[in-house]
C-alpha cells in the first residue's frame, strides 16, 4: 500500500510540473502569471504562496468531498480556498514584508485563481486526500517553476539581473519594456513557442505524436483531455 | 466549337500594380525628407538610415531562411519599414537601436503574424514605440543642429515658447531624421498622390482633424489659440510625416471610404489629445498604432451593403 502511495505521489508531481503544467500546458492562472513576474523572486514568491493554498485546499476539499452537496459545491470550495488565502496573506504580511510589498495586491486574488478551483473541481472532489494533496503540490510546484522561469527571463532582459544578481555585462542597456506589461506577453509567448518547437507537452502538443489538437473524433483512449470530453458528453452537462 | 474559352472566377480585370512597384514608389517619395535629414543632421543620419534598412531586410531574410519560408524581401516592404523606422529615430541613436528596432518591426510585428498584409499594426511605428518605452533616454536625445543643441519644436511649444514657421517649413531644427522638413514631406506626398499610390483623403482628414482638436483642446485648457500655434503643431513634429507615410499604410488602414475618414479623424483626435494633455510632447506614433488596432472595428462599422439587400439583412 505504501509503495502504491509513493508511486501515486510521483505520478501526480510529474503530472503537475511537466505533463499538465498549469501555466505552459493548461494555460490557467494567466492573471498572476502576467502581473507579478517582473522579477524571478516575485514569480517564485507568488508560485509558492499559490502552492501552499493549493495543497491545503485540495486536501480539505478531498476530505469533505462526501459531505459537500453537488449543488452548492462552488461556494463551499470558495470558503475553503478563501480561508487558506487569508492565512497566507496574514503570514506574508507578518514575516516576509519585503516580498509582500510587490505581491500584496495579488495575494487575495489567489482565491479566484482558476488553477485552484480547477483542481478542486476536477481532481480533489473525486479523489482520496493523499493523492489530492500531492496533486496540489505538483500543480503548485509546476506553477512556481513556470512563474520563476518567466520572471527570470523578464528580469534578465528588463533589468540585466537574475534574482537580483547582475548577469549582463556592464554596457548592457536594459530593455525596460520587458518589466512592463507587454514584456509579460512577449516572455510567455516566446517560451510557449519554444516549448512547442521542442515538442515538449504544451497547449497544442498533446504529448502523443498523432494528436493534432482536434479532439472531436479522436479515438485515443489514453488521452486525458479526450477522457474528460467523453465524460462531459455522457453526463450531458458542461464542466465550467 | 473547338476553341477553348478560359473559364475563371472574378476579378477578370486586374490592375498592373505590384507590391514591389508600390513599395518602390514609397521609397522614392521617402527620399526628399530623408535627404533633408541627412543634410541637416550630417553623415550620421545616413548611417542610421542605411543600418535601419539593412537590418529590416536582414531580419526578414534571416527569419524566412531559418523557417524555410518563401523569401519575400524582393517586394521591398522590409526596406520601406526600415526607412520609416529611421525616419522616426534621432540621428544621435546608438548603432544597435535601429538593429533591435528593425528586428522587432519585422520579426515580431510582421513575420510572426504571417508576413506582409497580416500585420495588425504599422511595424515601423510599433518598433518606434517599443524603443521609446524601452529606452526613453536614448530615444529622446535631441541631436544638435548647426552645433546648437536644442529641444524639438513641439517640446519648445509645450514649454510655452514658439518657433518661427519658416524654420518649421524648411526643417532646420532638431527632431527625428525624417520629420523635420515639412516642405520635403509635402514633395514626397505630392509624388505619391500623382503616382496614385495614396489618396489625399487620409492625410487631409488627419491634418484637418488634428488642427480642429488642437484648437478645441487648447481652448479647453485656456491656452491662447492662435493660427500660429495650430500651424506650428501641424508643421512641427511628426504629424505630416505620419499623416502621409504611416497612416496611409494599406495593410493597417481601413479600406472603406468612410472608414478611412473615421480612422483619420481618430488619429487627429488622439494626436491632439496626447500632445496637449499627455506627458510627452509628441503623440503621433501612439495615435496611429491605436487607430491601427481599431481598423477592423471601423471596417465592420462601415462595410458596404451588398446590392439588393435590406439594411438589416446586410448587417447579419
Amino acid at each position: 500500500m505504501g509503495g502504491g502511495l509513493v508511486k501515486k505521489a510521483v505520478e501526480r508531481l510529474y503530472n503537475g510540473i511537466i505533463k499538465e503544467n498549469p501555466t505552459f500546458v493548461l494555460m490557467l492562472g494567466m492573471c498572476p502569471t502576467l502581473a507579478v513576474t517582473t522579477q524571478a523572486l516575485n514569480g517564485m514568491g507568488m508560485g509558492l504562496s499559490t502552492c501552499a493554498v493549493l495543497m491545503m485546499s485540495n486536501l480539505i476539499i478531498s476530505l469533505l468531498r462526501k459531505f459537500i452537496p453537488d449543488s452548492v459545491r462552488m461556494p463551499a470550495y470558495i470558503v475553503v480556498v478563501a480561508s487558506f488565502v487569508t492565512i497566507v496573506d496574514l503570514l506574508m504580511q507578518a514575516y516576509v514584508r519585503e516580498l509582500y510589498g510587490p505581491l500584496g495586491l495579488y495575494i487575495p486574488l489567489i482565491v479566484v485563481n482558476c488553477i485552484i478551483l480547477g483542481r478542486a473541481e476536477s481532481y480533489a472532489s473525486k479523489n482520496p486526500p493523499a493523492a489530492s494533496f500531492f496533486d496540489g503540490l505538483g500543480m503548485g510546484l509546476g506553477f512556481t517553476v513556470a512563474l520563476t522561469v518567466i520572471g527570470a527571463v523578464r528580469e534578465l532582459l528588463g533589468s540585466g539581473t537574475v534574482f537580483g544578481l547582475r548577469v549582463m555585462p556592464g554596457g548592457y542597456e536594459p530593455v525596460s519594456i520587458m518589466v512592463l506589461a507587454p514584456g509579460a506577453f512577449f516572455a510567455l509567448s516566446v517560451l510557449t513557442a519554444l516549448q512547442n518547437k521542442l515538442g515538449a507537452p504544451s497547449a497544442t502538443n498533446k504529448g502523443s505524436a498523432h494528436c493534432d489538437g482536434r479532439c472531436a473524433g479522436c479515438m485515443d483512449r489514453s488521452c486525458s483531455i479526450g477522457a474528460e470530453l467523453r465524460e462531459t458528453t455522457r453526463d450531458g452537462r458542461s464542466r465550467g | 466549337m473547338s476553341q477553348l474559352y478560359n473559364v475563371s472566377l472574378s476579378p477578370h480585370i486586374r490592375a498592373k500594380d505590384t507590391t514591389r512597384g508600390i513599395m518602390l514608389d514609397v521609397l522614392i517619395a521617402l527620399l526628399p525628407p530623408m535627404a533633408t535629414g541627412v543634410y541637416i543632421f550630417g553623415i550620421r543620419a545616413l548611417f542610421i538610415t542605411l543600418l535601419s534598412v539593412a537590418s529590416c531586410v536582414g531580419w526578414e531574410l534571416l527569419y524566412e531562411k531559418l523557417l524555410g519560408l518563401k523569401v519575400t524581401v524582393g517586394d521591398l516592404s522590409a526596406a520601406v519599414t526600415g526607412m520609416i523606422l529611421a525616419m522616426n529615430l534621432y540621428s544621435s541613436a546608438p548603432w544597435w537601436l535601429p538593429v533591435l528596432g528593425g528586428g522587432f518591426a519585422v520579426v515580431v510585428v510582421k513575420c510572426l503574424f504571417g508576413g506582409l498584409g497580416q500585420n495588425f499594426m504599422n511595424p515601423a511605428l510599433a518598433a518606434r514605440c517599443f524603443l521609446l518605452i524601452s529606452f526613453p533616454k536614448l530615444m529622446t536625445a535631441y541631436p544638435a543642429v548647426d552645433g546648437v543643441s536644442g529641444a524639438t519644436p513641439l517640446a519648445v511649444i509645450k514649454d510655452g515658447g514658439s518657433v518661427p514657421l519658416m524654420t518649421l517649413l524648411i526643417g532646420n531644427h532638431s527632431g527625428t531624421i525624417g520629420e523635420t522638413s515639412a516642405l520635403a514631406i509635402l514633395i514626397g506626398a505630392l509624388y505619391l498622390i500623382i503616382r496614385g499610390v495614396i489618396r489625399i483623403r487620409i492625410p487631409a482628414v488627419v491634418i484637418l482633424s488634428s488642427a480642429l482638436f488642437i484648437a478645441g483642446f487648447g481652448f479647453i485648457k485656456g491656452d491662447a489659440v492662435t493660427p500660429e500655434l495650430i500651424l506650428s503643431h501641424i508643421l512641427g513634429g511628426g504629424l505630416l510625416a505620419g499623416a502621409v507615410f504611416m497612416a496611409t499604410d494599406y495593410v493597417t488602414a481601413p479600406v472603406t471610404g468612410w472608414g478611412q475618414v473615421i480612422y483619420a479623424a481618430l488619429i487627429g483626435f488622439l494626436t491632439a489629445f496626447i500632445r496637449l494633455f499627455g506627458g510627452s510632447a509628441e503623440g503621433m506614433s501612439y495615435a496611429i498604432i491605436i487607430s491601427n488596432l481599431l481598423t477592423p472595428l471601423i471596417e465592420k462599422l462601415t462595410a458596404p451593403r451588398p446590392f439588393g439587400l435590406e439594411k438589416k439583412e446586410a448587417a447579419r
